[in-house]
């Protein structure tokens, strides 16, 4: 949308202006500018969204205990998929459930956050990608507290963590990256056809099913497995439980291989959203 | 560009308007909409084109001007006029579809106050949150935090949510945030269009401290005391074209006096017509210069002028109007057979078509907007026609006396007495 020249110490910066068509670049410098923004909006995201209530940030834990207690009746007691090694089946899926939880409440809170702040939108300039960048970065204080819980649950179980939890950070940020590649299609759709913010709900929830958060990777047939993991969240959850528990879906294709192609699309997802939310983004105050 | 700080540079600004309003005749017709329109739809959103659908309008059209550092600009217009635009887009917060505009330094804008307040955070929170959003570093807000919240009077309240406040709070704290930035270029739209007297004098004086600073600054406004009391120049959109720029004397004079005729006259058309006789054609609001005008200075007389039809001849009829404020407060009701010598004169009034106009004096009416209503009727026997709010118009006191002291004066009357001061 504009073009910045070197801002130097005396001479304020320069801005041009013009009409901008085809795809702009990404304007990552406008971004470093305004990175207390970000902080700032991610914070207000968090706070809006506890106070007022009771228990808190009780609900980070409750949440995906919720989760854990249904996906165990379903996936465990039910269906008798039971998970590999000797982790047992509540551990097991409350693992899953908190990148499954960063991932889906990212994607939907960055799908509406365009929309829900369309009165800062249209009234001041920042760059746009702050805003679901912000929504994504606020599911990361809930998975924090969560995954306090999860250690807590480990050692009550007994179970001994692996040493591959130092790659955590990097699944974090595998997880995230996946999230604000799909948060970014959403939200720049959802401006324009308000179809998106219904479908999505329903999208997440399907999205849980096909994803091995109640299960594992190796319930899928193993010739069928690489195209399981065109699923993002495929990679994002085994890579997850392979760092905290050292476990690996078998039978299957290495986890390599799995977090290969899990990883690519996300990658894809993602620059692909950066580019198509920019080439939105002249048309964002004008339509949100 | 030297010392330029904004360079306007042919300047257009398209939008398009409404989904278009497919209107369909048949049943087939409609389905056959409803498949092609979510194609159209995503076509456009996938790839947007240039628009090429015929529900666009210009809002702002080739638009050229320069402001220098450290000017103080102001922007007028009529409603529609294309200043919000024009803010929104050297704000950047909308892009422009043709020319080009390069600004130097950075820019605040006051588009609106108390933007990203956030009814569940304390004033403390979010006065944080909407510094930031302006674009306030963190370490600018720590230094100047007690300055804002004393500027805003609302100390003891600072830790409570905001939606606890109540509407004159929120908007000083709003405001007082906004007035602490200390952007290169300030960027402002009507933010002193809401709130009480007091509020409005206190922003007004900062605004003066800003633009005493040496800031560059864009006012748009309506009220043209404001505008000349803290530019030097104007520019004077109409209909998205800069039609004039000039001294702030010259421009507001230019404005108020180029009589935007659709406004200032409420006509009436045959289906708005009541039965019976009495045919009302147009209330009109004119100047001194009889140019129809929405928009009347204080130190001028005003003529309010009814033209009307008789079908037949009517005995007793009487014709007036009512003055009423913004708020709904009754001024006055003034008849055309008021005069005791008129009521003897038109009497029986022949059929024909017929002008009455009265003038409001000089010196009467105080700055504000007001509400012209009609009425046509026999006294205890019956109202032929009546339209209490038919045309509003508004009173700009620049010039007046006492102006010389910027402050707003409560009152529906702001009348010029004459004062005598001894020395005993």
């Amino acid at each position: 949308m504009a073009e910045t020249s070197l801002p130097t110490k005396t001479v304020p910066e320069t801005v041009i202006l013009r009409p901008s068509s085809g795809w702009s670049t990404l304007n990552l410098r406008d971004l470093w500018a305004y990175r207390e923004l970000i902080y700032f909006l991610t914070w207000r995201d968090v706070i809006v969204r506890y106070k007022q209530t009771v228990l808190g940030a009780a609900w980070a834990v409750i949440n995906p205990l919720i989760n854990m207690v249904v996906l165990q009746v379903v996936f465990g007691n039910f269906a008798g998929m039971n998970p590999e090694g000797d982790i047992p089946g509540p551990l097991f899926r409350f693992a899953s459930v908190l990148p499954w939880g960063l991932f889906s409440a990212a994607l939907n809170s960055a799908g509406r956050s365009m929309l829900s702040n369309r009165s800062i939108l249209t009234k001041i300039y920042f760059p746009r990608l702050i805003i679901p960048l912000s929504s994504v970065l606020g599911g990361l204080v809930d998975f924090a507290i969560g995954f306090f819980v999860l250690i807590g649950m480990m050692v009550f179980w007994g179970v001994v963590p692996s040493w591959q939890m130092i790659t955590l950070p990097l699944i974090i940020l595998f997880s995230l990256v996946t999230a604000l590649g799909g948060g970014l299609w959403f939200s720049a759709l959802n401006v324009l056809y308000r179809d998106v913010g219904y479908v999505l709900p329903v999208f997440t929830q399907l999205l849980l099913f096909i994803s091995p958060v109640g299960y594992s990777t190796s319930t899928v047939p193993v010739q069928w497995q690489w195209l399981y993991a065109l699923n993002p969240i495929v990679g994002v959850i085994e890579s997850f439980r392979w760092a905290v528990f050292g476990t690996v879906p078998t039978p299957g294709i290495p986890l390599w291989a799995l977090v290969t192609i899990s990883a690519s699309v996300s990658i894809l997802l993602l620059v692909s959203g950066l580019f198509y939310f920019r080439r939105m983004e002249r048309t964002f105050a004008d339509m949100v | 560009m030297n010392n330029l700080a904004i360079r306007v540079d042919h300047l257009g600004k398209q939008y398009r308007i409404g989904a278009s309003p497919d209107r369909y005749n048949t049943l087939r017709d409609s389905i056959v909409g409803m498949l092609k329109t979510p194609i159209r739809r995503i076509r456009q959103g996938l790839m947007p084109t240039s628009e090429d659908e015929h529900n666009t309008i210009w809002a702002l059209k080739d638009i050229s001007f320069d402001v220098k550092q450290g000017q103080v600009l102001g922007v007028i217009g009529r409603n529609g006029a294309g200043k919000s635009t024009l803010l929104k887009v050297l704000s950047r917060v909308t892009e422009p579809s043709a020319g080009e505009v390069e600004i130097r330094g950075r820019v605040g804008s006051l588009l609106e106050v108390g933007t990203g307040f956030h009814p569940e955070l304390t004033g403390r929170e979010n006065t944080y949150l909407n510094g930031a959003i302006l674009g306030m570093p963190r370490s600018e807000i720590d230094r100047k935090f007690d300055e804002i919240i004393d500027f805003s009077g609302v100390e003891k309240f600072i830790d409570t949510p905001v939606k606890r406040y109540s509407s004159g709070m929120y908007l000083r704290l709003a405001f007082a945030v906004a007035a602490h930035l200390e952007p290169e270029i300030l960027v402002v739209d009507e933010v002193l269009a809401v709130g009480d007297a007091e509020f409005q004098r206190k922003c007004l004086g900062k605004m003066s401290d800003v633009a005493q600073e040496g800031r560059t600054v864009l006012f748009v406004s309506h009220n043209m005391s404001a505008i000349l009391r803290l530019t030097e120049e104007v520019i004077v959109l109409d209909r998205g074209l800069l039609v004039k720029r000039a001294s702030t004397v010259e421009g507001v004079d230019y404005y108020m006096a180029s009589g935007f005729s659709e406004a200032g006259e409420r006509s009436w058309t045959e289906d708005e017509w009541p039965p019976g006789p009495f045919k009302p054609l147009a209330l009109r609001v004119r100047d001194v210069r009889e140019q129809i005008v929405d928009m009347t200075r204080s130190t001028e007389p005003i003529i309010v002028e009814i033209e009307y039809e008789i079908d037949e001849a009517m005995q007793g009829l009487r014709v007036g109007i009512y003055l009423m404020s913004m708020r709904g407060e009754h001024i006055f009701t003034s008849f055309d057979t008021d005069d005791a010598e008129k009521f003897e004169e038109f009497g029986v009034r022949r059929p024909g078509r017929y002008k009455s106009r009265c003038i409001i004096p000089a010196d009467t009416l105080n700055e504000g907007r007001y509400v012209l209503g009609v009425n046509a009727s026999i006294f205890r026997v019956n109202r032929f026609f009546q339209d209490e709010r038919a045309l509003t118009f508004t009173v700009d006191t620049v010039g007046a006396p006492g102006k010389q002291w910027p402050e707003t004066r409560l009152g529906l009357v702001r009348p010029r007495l004459e004062w005598k001061i001894e020395l005993q």
